[in-house]
């Protein structure tokens, strides 16, 4: 078979809230094509066999992070996940686990876009510098600090990987956490202790086992499982602290 | 669904422009109603993409008139002057805003940012955050937002058209795409953010969320499309998906080459090629930092040279940025590294990456004048929907994401004191308005019918027919053709059929929607194109070859009619910079 006529199955999760009761999988014959992403053969879909499937998508190039579907059980960027890595097929497209779904691959989102306005994930500062002063001057090895942590963009893949956040309502989750830890590190911000009083309160971070679940997922490399993991720290040496009668130097509370 | 849902101001579109304006608005008003719809999560706005820097003068080998000089040249002079005064001496402020809200600029040793070259600018002045600088730009933005609690956010939500009553903008009518429900929203003042519209073309760096809404609702509703012949072609996107090769590349150092080997660049009067081991490349200004417009231009005719590579997905020439080392490629310029890794399957470390040029940018857009105002009261605009002009014929790279910022601020600003000076609302009025497009919305795409076309196959259709007449050159009868055939697109689209007719999260319904919206940015495009006979700056005709400023020295103004769009002009303003031959090269 040549690839022009070579074709893969796509068992699709099909969900709609007005008229299922429950969810069914169906299935679809989609062009096989070398360079396809499970995107563009979703977009195959909608354009010419069946326009009611309903996914999340934008740019098409990794980085929107709107994408994100469960491929053959594992969270994926469907922008980025080629089909050929899935040859033979079937192909099975699911929305991102952990979420409860809105419609097909569509999952409600308001529980996370809670969880991260709730950490304040702005520059906090006593005090402003003035415009007119310039920029704030910050070495590249500062920048280094928390860079890594800045580049999350928001696709909640590390959800769908995370077993805490499944069952723990409260859980901050790992890209949230390691947003806050993105302002807490960096060196203009001294917003730090109005974040820390939420993380700690987070039972979450305490069932978290350190799986690193989370990391292997993120597409983005940003290492969520490093954040928590740094955040637990943080409390433990804080409970310590505040068993001392005394408030060592440096460690203003 | 009618309902209660009223603001003062009232932001469409959650990108960098629209960011700006709500923190804007907020900071200045605490005590005014300000919401914001956005038919993404904001952080999913199209902005997120942008690659390659932010332009603003901060160094001191820098100046304010060399910006000016650059920008207004880069736009074969057809950018108001008095607006690019503007705009470049706020730059600096705005970008330096930015910085204290946490946007992680790449920093020089001594802890300051660091600029680097860019096409089309005498010197180093584009601010970057590696190569994801919109990315950054845009997380901050809407982190920062989020200080602000009392802004209400109606997100995925889709707007479909303006209000107006009593010759004034007063809300939008959009659909909660959750629901599907048609809701009004009033406001004392709107500003469009919505973005620009690459989607009307085949091959676009642009999302798929592109699609020009704001242009068409404004159009829809008498204001006009300012300068909308001027599409920018992006010399650098990888053949078959279009994905964007930022411009960074060759600021770094990397050079464009032709079947020969040759950096055909210099036979395009763009200056002489300095050898790349050489300390003095990149030169700026020349070559490959030459201005995007020529260096599109150039490939074209490589191509009909028969200079260039073919491929599965069209022709290409090698963009190569080896010489600069995988050190240099992992510090600058890692989001080309993994684009070309994932996307072409070459490791540019290693080889040469295939680039074709791809439509950007469109540097037309609802007619503002500096302050976003428009010539419906009530209605301001900001970004790449907006056409205040900076961009004039030819927008210069990383001036977009700054413009963002300056004209989105002010576009906030002053609808803001509109709002306080115009409080009275028609609400009957605006509740009929949404009861009608409801009742419209159903009959056309909640109604199963048979035999209607697909929208992927009208789509189609009209992305080749501008390809076609209005891609990097263009004559009078392809432009022509491509007039009438999207004519004949816009009745058959009165007839498409669609699949999905339920309610919640219909994609579908949406994606009807934004089609009529590009059918009638096509249109707008392609008869501005046809009226004007010279050649500037991204537009080229060949049946006039040459910059005619005793005629064309003007804006075109798209004006909607029932018909074929009216034309008119507007003339340009000029200050300090006489119109004079756009040079480059060393
Ligand atoms: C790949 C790429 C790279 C680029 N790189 C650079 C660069 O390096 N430097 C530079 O200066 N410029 C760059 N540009 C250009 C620049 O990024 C854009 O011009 C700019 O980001 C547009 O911002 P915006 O706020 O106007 O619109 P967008 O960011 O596109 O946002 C539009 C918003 O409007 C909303 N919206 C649209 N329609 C509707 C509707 N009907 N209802 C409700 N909401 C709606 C969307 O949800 C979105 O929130 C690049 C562009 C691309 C495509
Ligand atoms: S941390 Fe990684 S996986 Fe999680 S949301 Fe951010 S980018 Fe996605
Ligand atoms: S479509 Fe934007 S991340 Fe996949």
């Amino acid at each position: 078979m040549t690839t022009e006529t070579m074709t893969v199955t796509l068992e699709v999760f099909r969900y709609h809230p007005d008229t299922d009761s429950e969810p069914s999988y169906q299935s679809y014959e989609v062009p096989y094509r070398e360079e396809w992403v499970v995107l563009d053969a979703l977009n195959w879909l909608k354009d010419e066999v069946d326009g009611t499937l309903s996914y999340r998508w934008s740019c098409r190039m990794g980085v929107c992070g709107s994408c994100g579907m469960m491929v053959n059980g594992y969270p994926r960027l469907t922008c980025n996940a080629f089909l050929r890595e899935f040859m033979p097929g079937p192909i099975r497209v699911e929305p991102l686990r952990g979420f409860p779904v809105e419609r097909d691959m569509v999952t409600v989102l308001d529980d996370f876009m809670e969880k991260l306005t709730d950490v304040k994930p702005y520059i906090i500062r006593e005090e402003e510098q003035s415009l007119d002063d310039g920029e704030y001057l910050q070495s590249p090895s500062q920048l280094a600090d928390f860079k890594q942590f800045s580049m999350c963009i928001n696709c909640t893949l590390c959800y769908a990987a995370c077993p805490v956040y499944e069952h723990e309502d409260e859980f901050l989750g790992p890209a949230v956490l390691a947003l806050a830890q993105r302002y807490n590190l960096d060196s203009r911000d001294q917003g730090n202790e109005q974040r820390q009083q939420l993380i700690w309160a987070d039972e979450g971070i305490w069932d978290c086992t350190f799986v690193g679940e989370c990391s292997a997922v993120c597409p983005k490399d940003v290492d969520p499982a490093a954040a928590i993991q740094q955040a637990k720290v943080e409390a433990t040496n804080n409970f310590f602290i505040s068993l001392l009668p005394f408030t060592p130097p440096g460690m203003g509370r | 669904m009618a309902d209660d849902l009223q603001h003062d101001i009232l932001i469409v579109g959650g990108g960098g422009a629209g960011l700006r304006a709500v923190i804007a608005a907020a900071e200045a008003h605490p005590d005014l109603d300000i919401a914001m719809v956005s038919k993404v999560y904001p952080m999913r706005s199209h902005t997120v993409s942008a690659e390659g820097g932010a332009a603003a003068v901060i160094k001191d080998n820098d100046s304010i008139e060399e910006h000016i000089h650059d920008t207004i040249s880069g736009a074969d002079w057809l950018a108001d002057q008095d607006a690019v005064e503007l705009f470049v001496n706020e730059a600096p402020r705005e970008m330096i805003q930015l910085e204290h809200w946490g946007c992680p600029w790449s920093r020089e040793e001594d802890g300051s940012v660091a600029v680097r070259p860019f096409g089309g600018m005498r010197i180093r002045r584009t601010w970057y955050a590696a190569d994801k600088t919109g990315f950054h730009m845009l997380h901050a933005l809407f982190q920062t937002s989020l200080k602000h609690t009392a802004v209400k956010r109606y997100d995925e939500w889709f707007a479909t058209r303006l209000l107006v009553e009593d010759g004034r903008c007063q809300g939008v009518i959009a659909i909660e795409m959750r629901t599907g429900e048609v809701h009004a929203i009033r406001a004392r003042s709107v500003i469009m953010c919505t973005g620009g519209g690459g989607r009307v073309f085949p091959f676009t760096t642009n999302a798929a969320i592109k699609t020009g809404d704001g242009m068409a609702m404004a159009y829809r509703a008498g204001v006009a499309l300012k300068d909308m012949e001027f599409v920018q072609y992006h010399p650098t996107g990888l053949p078959g998906t279009g994905i964007l090769i930022t411009e960074a590349a060759r600021g770094e150092g990397g050079i464009l080459v032709n079947t020969e080997g040759r950096r055909y660049l210099e036979d395009y009067n763009l200056g002489e090629p300095v050898p790349i081991d050489d300390p003095r490349h990149p030169q700026l200004r020349t070559m490959e930092l030459g201005p995007r417009d020529k260096l599109s231009q150039a490939f074209m005719k490589e191509q009909d040279a028969g200079r260039v590579f073919s491929g599965e997905y069209g022709t290409y020439t090698h963009l190569d940025v080896r010489h600069l080392g995988e050190q240099l490629i992992m510090e600058r310029i890692p989001f080309v590294r993994e684009l070309a890794k994932n996307y072409a399957g070459i490791d540019p470390v290693h080889e040469p990456i295939p680039v074709r040029p791809v439509v950007h940018y469109m540097m037309g857009g609802i007619h503002t004048n500096t302050d976003g105002e428009t010539s419906l009261p009530g209605l301001f605009a900001a970004g790449e929907c907006a056409c205040v002009s900076i961009n004039g014929a030819n927008r210069l790279g990383s001036n977009s994401l700054t413009e963002l910022l300056v004209f989105g601020k002010r576009a906030g600003l002053s609808a803001a004191e509109f709002a306080r000076e115009h409080p009275d609302l028609d609400t009957d009025g605006l509740e009929a308005q949404r009861a009608d497009e409801e009742a419209s919305i159903a009959a056309r795409f909640r109604t199963p019918r048979d035999g209607g076309e697909r929208l992927a196959t009208i789509r189609r259709e009209l992305n080749a027919t501008m390809e076609e007449g209005a891609g990097v050159y263009r004559e009078e009868s392809g432009i022509r053709a491509t007039t009438e055939k999207v004519g004949e697109l816009k009745e058959r689209f009165e007839n498409v059929g669609i699949d999905d007719h339920s309610k919640s999260f219909n994609t579908e319904l949406t994606t009807a929607i934004e089609l009529g919206f590009l059918l009638d940015v096509g249109e707008a495009v392609a008869h501005s194109a046809l009226e004007r006979t010279e050649s500037r700056g991204s537009h080229q005709r060949t049946d006039y070859p040459d910059r005619d400023d005793d005629q064309f020295l003007k804006h075109s103004l798209a004006f909607r009619t029932d018909g074929a769009p009216r034309i008119e002009y507007a003339d340009v303003t000029i200050t300090n910079w006489p119109p004079a031959e756009r040079t480059y090269g060393n």
